[in-house]
């Protein structure tokens, strides 16, 4: 099957004007006969279903949390990108493309990724307009920073809780709709299946968490903004509600999954203290900003670090990276960090950490200059550590963070399950192998403000779904399914709990498929997921029943999915041979241990077909093609 | 550490409810009470009971998901600190903690701590918002705003709505939430031209689900994991004041949305 992307033909910066400009529009009085359903309300999803609301359409919303302003964008701390050139420090729609393209390691689709730096300037408009309370200077403007991978000032924040201001935004775009009757909301409730109807996404079945009640749902479009898959390794900086079911559900029934072994490691997490850790926090990476990392040039040295003078110490990013120094990307920051470490350099308990910091920047700015841009991160560090990052410098190290992959989408941000819209985290489409800092919670306001409710509308213009019943024979199958599947797992009735299985997926997708891999252990991890997912259904115990709130249940289901899914990750991993962005293949390096891209082979996205649980899915290919800039050796040297 | 932990227990919404009588072992002084309560519910899995119900997501403060009674103390006894964040390096070893849900009318108890805040919502969709559609924003930098008011937005912005503030008030008040948000959006230019409506359909809706009135505890201010000052309290109340007196959109207000 032919992947059609659907990139309008012109030049570059002309696409989305072309695409917009020859989209079909429904009149007024049809968008209310017309129902959306969009699942998840984190940004993208958020601010999809308050623009389509606005547009007039019957909007229904769902989430798993207890209000939508829970979703886990609230956690992003550093900032939002946008090309404004208020500094007049040489930013561009053009400038911010080619960062996130470089940055993506030549791994995105350039026209998506155009979009996105060209929209960027909007959303900041817009969240201003809503009364995001973005830090300003004295003068009343906008103050921005610098961030990883970027040799610009253009990241706008509030303090360290930007996700959480422009969440807020979104939710309360949203909440106005619900109140005018427009949108209805059902939070507490978690997509079970995707129905598909005539090769086109026509509903959804959902679980209610409070009562167990299965419901169908009839839409015309189906909108999936259910965020990434990271907790696939157990333990990660996302929520610990965060899953793959919505997306992984979608895949089962024919949607295809776009380059899943592009995992992001956040360089700059707390180090992991014990067994029972439940998530990883992150520290946010515009502490790198005025941090520098470092570790001691001595392998296994146990002083203190305020013991270890200067010249013992071997700041290695800026050693091996001089122009970015510390604000290399996030890949390999994180690799260079994960070396240090495997080679010994490693402090603080468990050798699996290295020193962030903050002492020179105190020293040049004043420590009330440094506590104004990061005193809730020192507070948040200090908590869990019980250290004070103005005194001893932070410990850090990476985690999993964010997926690049996702459901596969083409220009339109829509699957190749015609109806069924993927936004966000969940699909795969801008960020290319690795994504830069500040540009995640951007993609999530493009995709839900300015892209889906336009491509919706043309899609609703141009295939005219006729109304459906959700006594349709396809709601009905569904919902047995989901019926079954929860009964079967209540009926395991093993001796362990969802979690403790889990936290072993995550084992062994960390040491089999996490910062760097080989052949090798891809192939065992993939015997061990295998082993693993059996030993699942053998021994999860799922105590209670279905028809109440069973916390056990949510999360065995989910872990479920975990297990499955899993396997395309490392199958995606094995198959990809070459090293681009977050995906590091030790066969295919350069000495120095960079990563080696083969352009011959792997300039392309490879986009899963569901053939069964465990059964090699078949690859297909969108070709990559770069008309505007030329394939070039990353380099932050 | 072991831990003696009594825990609110309560099969549904309908259900009679009481105390039940844990024992958790093998607790870390690193772990948080959330990571404490992990383990009791693995322990309670693999011995086949059901797990006590509790809310939580981010585990770093954020969400505001987390809703627990800590020995009678919203969130627990660290200052300015989520159940998530509060580390049992905090609770002596061989200590009985007791753990409730929220307590107050308007937060029906779901099940053993989870509790339905649906209301806190509900004061937002009645007038938490500016009232600016998806592409008609001027460009950023063409209102400036100056410092001082983008602060003081920022910190009442920072709410994280866990409700904190209606568990810890014995009058199960919800007006530092109300005041917050009212406060944020006041202090901002762009949100002026719905000053009054706002604030007078806010305080109707707060009022129409049951909350409580003020009456000067600061308990509220004290749970709040924010920081949240209780003299935006007093804000709102000048905000509620100067919206009833002098705009005519007090009388021309539409009822509060009816419970859902």
């Amino acid at each position: 099957m032919a992947l059609d992307p659907r990139v309008p033909d012109g030049p570059l910066e002309k696409k989305w004007d072309k695409c917009r400009n020859e989209m079909k529009l429904v009149g007024p009085i049809n968008k209310r006969k017309h129902r959306i359903l969009v699942i998840g309300t984190g940004l993208a999803g958020a601010s999809a279903a308050a623009s389509l609301a606005e547009l007039g359409y019957q909007v229904d919303v769902f989430c798993i949390q207890d209000s939508a302003r829970r979703a886990h964008s609230v956690a992003a701390q550093g900032g939002i990108n946008a090309a404004k050139n208020y500094r007049a420090d040489g930013d561009s729609a053009y400038r911010f493309f080619y960062d996130t393209l470089k940055g993506g390691d030549f791994r995105s689709r350039e026209a998506n990724t155009y979009r996105l730096a060209e929209i960027s300037g909007n959303v900041i408009d817009q969240c201003v307009a809503q009364g995001v309370p973005f830090a300003r200077e004295y003068g009343g403007q906008l103050d921005g920073r610098s961030f990883g991978g970027v040799l610009v000032s253009r990241t706008f924040y509030a303090r360290g809780q930007t996700g959480q201001q422009l969440l807020l935004g979104a939710y309360s775009a949203l909440s106005r709709q619900v109140g005018l009757g427009a949108i209805r909301m059902h939070t507490r409730t978690e997509m079970q299946d995707l129905v598909v109807v005539d090769g086109r996404a026509r509903g959804v079945i959902t679980r209610h968490l409070e009562t167990g009640e299965l419901k169908r749902w009839s839409g015309d479009a189906v909108v999936l903004a259910t965020g990434g898959y990271a907790n696939v390794y157990y333990l990660s900086t996302n929520g610990r509600g965060g899953n793959v079911t919505a997306t992984y559900r979608a895949y089962k029934r024919g949607a295809f999954f776009a380059n899943p072994c592009y995992v992001q490691f956040h360089p700059t997490c707390i180090p992991a203290a014990g067994e029972h850790q439940s998530k990883l926090t992150l520290m946010s990476e515009s502490l790198r900003n005025d941090g520098r990392v470092w570790v001691p040039k001595k392998k296994g040295d146990t002083r203190a670090p305020g013991q270890i003078p200067e010249d013992e110490r071997d700041y290695y990013l800026e050693r091996l990276y001089p122009s970015f120094g510390n604000l290399s990307p996030r890949d390999i920051a994180s690799r260079a960090a994960k070396r240090m470490c495997d080679e010994g350099y490693g402090v603080g308990p468990g050798r699996q950490g290295v020193y962030l910091d903050l002492a020179d920047s105190i020293k040049r700015l004043g420590e009330k200059v440094i506590r104004e841009r990061y005193g809730n991160l020192f507070e948040m560090y200090e908590k869990i550590t019980g250290d004070d990052p103005t005194r001893v410098p932070m410990r850090i190290y990476p985690a999993a963070h964010f997926t690049m992959g996702g459901l596969w989408v083409d220009y339109h941000l829509m699957s190749n399950l015609p109806g069924l819209f993927v936004l966000g985290e969940a699909n795969f489409s801008d960020h290319g192998a690795n994504r830069l800092g500040a540009n995640a919670l951007l993609q999530g306001l493009v995709d839900g403000y300015f892209i889906a409710p336009q491509t919706i509308s043309h899609y609703v213009a141009d295939s005219k779904p006729a109304p459906l019943s959700a006594d349709h024979a396809a709601f009905a199958a569904a919902e047995q399914e989901a019926r079954d599947r929860i009964g079967k797992l209540i009926a395991v009735n093993g001796s362990k709990s969802a979690d403790v299985l889990h936290r072993e997926l995550g084992q062994v997708m960390w040491h089999h498929c996490g910062i760097s891999r080989n052949r090798g252990d891809l192939e065992k991890g993939l015997g061990k997921i295998a082993e693993l997912r059996e030993r699942f259904w053998r021994e999860v115990r799922v105590p209670g029943v279905n028809e109440e709130y069973n916390m056990a249940l949510e999360r065995a289901l989910r872990v479920a999915d975990f297990m499955e899914f899993a396997d395309v990750i490392v199958r995606d991993a094995i198959d990809r041979e070459e090293s681009c962005g977050a995906h590091l293949r030790e066969e295919y390096q350069t000495p120095e241990g960079e990563a080696k891209r083969d352009d011959e082979k792997f300039c392309n996205v490879a986009a899963f077909e569901h053939k069964g649980v465990g059964v090699e899915p078949v690859r297909h290919i969108e070709p990559l093609t770069f008309e505007t800039l030329h394939l070039s050796t990353r380099s932050y040297k | 550490m072991n831990f003696t932990l009594r825990i609110w227990r309560q099969k549904n919404r309908k259900a009679a409810g009481g105390m039940e009588t844990f024992k958790v072992t093998d607790v870390e002084a690193h772990m948080s009470f959330l990571e404490m309560l992990d383990l009791l519910n693995h322990q309670l899995v693999e011995k086949g009971s059901e797990p006590v119900a509790f809310d939580s997501d981010c585990r770093e403060g954020i969400c505001g998901a987390c809703s627990l009674m800590i020995n009678g103390e919203a969130h627990g006894p660290l200052k300015e600190t989520t159940a998530c964040q509060l580390s049992m390096r905090h609770f002596r070893d061989g200590e009985t903690i007791t753990v409730e849900p929220w307590r107050a009318e308007p937060f029906p108890v779901v099940r053993d701590l989870v509790v339905d805040r649906g209301a806190l919502d509900r004061i937002i969709e009645a007038g938490g918002f500016i009232s600016v559609g998806t592409g008609s924003a001027p460009e950023a930098n063409v209102i400036p705003v100056p410092k001082y008011d983008a602060d003081i937005a920022f910190q009442t912005a920072t709410c994280i709505g866990c409700g904190a503030c209606v568990a810890a008030c014995p009058n199960g008040s919800a007006m530092l939430f109300t005041a917050a948000k009212i406060s944020h959006l006041a202090h901002l230019p762009q949100g002026d031209p719905e000053r009054e409506r706002r604030a007078i359909r806010m305080v109707e809706q707060m009022d129409a689900e049951g909350f409580g009135g003020c009456t000067n505890h600061y308990e509220c201010g004290e749970a709040c994991p924010k920081g949240i000052s209780v003299s935006f309290i007093a804000d709102m109340n000048r905000e509620f004041l100067r919206a009833a007196a002098a705009s005519p959109e007090f009388k021309a207000v539409e009822p509060p949305i009816a419970k859902a």
